[in-house]
């Protein structure tokens, strides 16, 4: 049995350190360990998208990640956006625009779409779309969700 | 429409808890002391199973227990009690549980899974429809005459059929002898999944006194009682169901799922916590998925476009267990045509065993699959005809207060507007108009239409409650069973509640999360019925409030209680409106000026059952079906081309008859469905091979529709023709939304290519076939152009 390891994270601002196991997963310990419970299982292939954070400013799917990889990495998850519980103009748009349904699939979307508005600004349609790809939604048809990230961005560029 | 406060307006969803992070789905679900099960899945589709070797697994550090098929003798089901918990005496598909786990950590039992050893003797797969329905084909279910069935299913024990249906309306052969054109076709759909995104799960504990406690990714949490207690024996107060946020269900989770095995492991383990958890694999195995189908069709028209006669052969392929997909072989037996009058019918609709994987229910239940074919028939016939698509269909439509049912019954007079959605949806889709060429010769664009029609599919007496309680400060907190698993339904109930008592919606929360000890009762969140259902539920709730505020201020103020009337959260004198005491007043009744209090707390109840409704005949299924029925038309512009094979919808088009109650989220519903529907006409099928392995248990080789997949456009409209006993005559759309595109697209490919496709899904190498059999003139013209120009 090998022996657990340290690591050491930024998580949502604040810095973390955590016992793991060689063998595990960003994703199982976000959720198992630091009660990050956003960050969903889908099918642990990265085919899905539900457990999509952003490590080192990259919209990453923690399925994909070994826990040891991550160490000294600074990440975010849904958790992490609201600042002093206002919502964010991301999460405003999603609840404006109906943007999520069953909202499994949610916090990963509103996690790209805040990625979207902060690191592509000018991003088109289609450049939007190719990041929603990422992840799966099975109810909304992604009208909704396009349309709450084109909601976010001018909601943040009237806040800025 | 008239014009309200909340109701019919894009209010926002209250479950915005989901964006924050903190919404909570059984899958978020823990206990201290937890237990984890794994199960092991079967390595043939068909198989005596000779032995079972679980000694490896036991020595395993951290197996608590080992369990087999033999340790749960019985079987378990809603319909047909046709399932084992784990496999007895023979394996029917592949991936079947033959064993299960249970350890102190989830490592324990994945490793101890894999050394479970079974000795298999393999027997001959039947995977076909036609294969099961051969004279010489191997029984599946070998015992089927001991099984437990609903009244109204009708197997035949010794062969594979699991549920024989019969629809008889007039003469089907004198109205043949009338028929101056007959088409007829062959239509086939496969297996497919609902690839939700939270996989099932469920947390299952047992009290001292035997209460069993359960939190289960499900989408109705009092059918889940119901069959836990029926199939465990355990009397219903005894069992207390967990509904969460569901992370999707489209029929995927109706009924029971696993939530038997969770419980019965805690159970058998002194009542400890046991968490069963599926990942994505497992979730195609051990879920059910939807049946795959066949349809042979004769439909006939008189030349002046009458349609007089519809026969028809309706399979469905149910896989091993055919629990829940016998009702659905009923729903296309007997709404077995689209929204059109027909004089004479003849129906059978078989539901068939195979060994796959099991089935269920599916957004739609089976109408999209039925529609596929009967709207291509209509098509067809205009075609043979003369007669233009929107035309013919104009000439048959239904028409409520006049036309007749299938089940002979009349349709009623409020019952909505099909003829208008087939106007407006070719209006809006420029049926018969000149469509754009693309400049591209291998590209070819066109326009088809389906119309389609539906209403729940359940017993006669499936019910519905509600209780609404006032708060001291005078908001609202309403009970009801509804799951929550994205429909938003306890939105549109709060807006109705607001509506109904003059209160900032705000003020009212229908609570998403509940449990079956602490709710009102409702049969089932299936069908589109929760609106409906619940929503006369609600109303005669907040009726019964109303009176009972009244009551108070008649007391109060010394007047009869037909002169006091209840808005904007008041019950005041008529007339006087300073002569009021606020629902926040009276919210645990009123206290006199002398001290003395009267009525107590604020609480109202109303209750709903279809009442409408009754038994079907089964000879010819004569009978009331359904409380209402939602009436509605898909078209779709689509793109064809000719060099990849490959169909893009560009546009899509939903009208629905029926007024609605939040206009965001039903077109969440029409977006949602159409983009559904899309995908599992292009994409979607569960593969086997020969041997009947799934080859395809993941979302790389299962493909769903992502966000570059989606139609440029997609319009939808709600022509707010309501039925009068609904909730501001809003009818259910939920499954509507899903239910033409099959048939549209293929009847678009056709107006492109002229090429008639009729199974899915529409892939390229099919359609490749169906070009090179029908129009290989087309090729060889593009063929010749090509080169032409190089």
């Amino acid at each position: 049995m090998v022996n657990s390891l340290t690591i050491r994270l930024k998580v949502n601002g604040t810095e973390k350190s955590v016992n793991v196991e060689p063998n595990e997963r960003l994703l199982d310990v976000l959720r198992n360990k630091l009660y990050l419970s956003s960050v969903k299982a889908g099918c642990l292939r990265g085919e899905c998208g539900t457990c999509t954070i952003i490590m080192n400013g990259k919209l990453t799917k923690s399925c994909l990640v070994l826990a040891v990889e991550a160490d000294g990495s600074e990440i975010t998850t849904v958790e992490g956006l609201t600042k002093g519980g206002e919502p964010t103009a991301t999460q405003k748009a999603f609840i404006e625009k109906f943007g999520f349904q069953c909202g499994f699939c949610t916090p990963a979307y509103v996690l790209v779409a805040h990625w979207i508005i902060e690191n592509m600004p000018g991003a088109t349609d289609k450049e939007i779309k190719e990041l929603l790809n990422a992840v799966i939604c099975r109810c909304t048809g992604y009208k909704q969700i396009l349309e709450a990230v084109r909601r976010a961005r001018e909601i943040r560029e009237g806040s800025t | 429409m008239r014009s309200y406060k909340y109701v019919g307006k894009p209010i926002p969803r209250q479950d915005v808890s989901k964006v924050f992070g903190d919404a909570i789905y059984a899958y978020d679900v823990k206990l201290p002391g937890m237990l984890y099960a794994k199960l092991v899945g079967s390595r043939y589709a068909h198989a005596r199973i000779k032995g079972i070797d679980l000694s490896g697994a036991l020595r395993v550090p951290g197996v608590v227990r080992v369990f087999a098929g033999d340790d749960f003798p019985f079987k378990v089901g809603l319909y047909a009690a046709d399932r084992d918990v784990l496999a007895r005496g023979k394996t029917l598909y592949y991936g079947q549980p033959v064993a299960g786990i249970v350890a102190e950590t989830l490592q324990a039992a994945e490793e101890a899974a894999e050394l479970i050893e079974v000795d298999y003797e393999p027997l001959k797969p039947v995977l076909t429809i036609e294969e099961a329905l051969s004279p010489d084909a191997p029984i599946i279910h070998e015992e089927m005459s001991k099984y437990r069935h609903a009244s109204f299913v009708y197997p035949k024990p010794g062969t594979n059929i699991a549920n024989y249906l019969k629809l008889r309306k007039g003469d089907v052969s004198e109205g043949f002898r009338k028929a101056d054109v007959v088409v007829e076709g062959v239509y086939r759909e496969p297996l497919i999944s609902h690839a939700y995104l939270e996989n099932w799960v469920g947390t299952a504990r047992v009290f001292h006194d035997g209460t069993v406690e359960i939190w289960s990714s499900h989408q109705s949490p009092f059918a889940v009682r119901h069959l836990l207690a029926a199939s465990l024996g355990l009397p219903e107060g005894k069992v207390i169901v967990h509904h969460t946020f569901t992370g999707g269900g489209f029929g995927g989770k109706a009924g029971l799922l696993l939530e038997h095995i969770p419980v019965l492991f805690s159970m058998r383990l002194g009542g400890r916590p046991v968490r069963l958890e599926l990942n994505r694999e497992e979730n195609f195995f051990f879920m059910a998925q939807r049946a795959g189908y066949l349809f042979r069709m004769r439909t006939g028209a008189t030349k002046e476009g009458k349609l007089v006669a519809h026969y028809g052969e309706y399979y469905l392929d149910a896989g091993a267990y055919a629990d829940y997909t016998v009702n659905i072989g009923r729903s296309v037996g007997f709404v077995p045509t689209g929204p059109y009058e027909i004089p004479n019918i003849h129906v059978d609709s078989v539901t068939v065993y195979t060994n796959k994987v099991p089935t269920t229910a599916f957004r739609g239940f089976g109408m999209q699959e039925m529609h596929f074919a009967f709207e291509q028939q209509m098509d067809k016939l205009a075609q043979e005809l003369g007669i233009d698509a929107l035309e013919l269909r104009l000439r048959n439509a239904i028409v409520p207060g006049k036309s007749y049912l299938p089940t002979q019954v009349r349709v009623r007079e409020d019952a909505g507007d099909p003829a208008g959605t087939m106007k407006r949806a070719a209006e809006l889709i420029r049926l018969g108009k000149e469509i754009k060429k693309p400049k591209e010769p291998w590209k070819f664009r066109g326009v088809g239409m389906a119309s389609f029609w539906k209403g729940p599919v359940q017993p006669s007496n499936a019910a519905s409650s509600a209780i609404v309680k006032v708060n001291e400060d005078g908001s609202i907190d309403v009970l009801v069973g509804t799951g929550e698993m994205g429909q938003g339904t306890i939105n549109a109930l709060a807006q109705i509640v607001a509506e109904e008592l003059g209160i900032p919606v705000e003020k009212v929360r229908v609570s998403p999360a509940r449990s079956t000890d602490s709710v009102a009762y409702t049969w089932q969140t299936v069908g589109s019925r929760g609106l409906f259902s619940e929503g006369q539920a609600l109303l005669r709730a907040i009726d019964d409030l109303k009176n009972q505020a009244k009551e108070i201020a008649s007391l109060v103020f010394r007047v009869f209680r037909d002169e006091v009337e209840v808005s904007e959260g008041k019950a005041c004198v008529k007339g006087k409106p300073w002569e009021c005491i606020t629902l926040a007043e009276m919210a645990l009744g009123y206290t006199l000026p002398n001290g003395r209090a009267i009525h107590g707390p604020l609480i109202g109840r109303g209750s709903h059952v279809p009442s409408q409704t009754t038994y079907l005949d089964p000879e010819t299924g004569k009978g009331e079906p359904k409380p209402f029925m939602t009436f509605g038309t898909g078209a779709v512009e689509v793109e064809v081309d000719l060099l990849t094979m490959r169909v893009k919808v560009l546009k899509a088009v939903t009208v629905l008859d029926t007024p609605v109650i939040n206009p965001g989220l039903a077109l969440g519903q029409v977006y949602g469905g159409a983009v559904m529907g899309i995908s599992i006409t292009l994409n979607e099928e569960l593969k086997v091979d020969p041997e009947g392995r799934l080859l395809n248990p993941n979302f790389t080789d299962y493909k769903v529709a992502r966000a570059e997949d989606i139609p440029d456009e997609m319009v939808a409209e709600f022509l707010g023709v309501g039925q009068k006993n609904a909730p501001y005559g809003a009818k259910g759309i939920g499954e509507l939304t899903m239910i033409p595109w099959p048939a549209a697209i293929a009847n678009a490919i056709h107006n492109a290519i002229g090429v008639r496709i009729n199974e899915l899904p529409i892939t390229p190498d099919k359609l490749l076939q169906a070009v090179m059999r029908q129009r290989p003139e087309l090729l060889e013209a593009l063929e010749k152009e090509l080169l032409e120009a190089s």
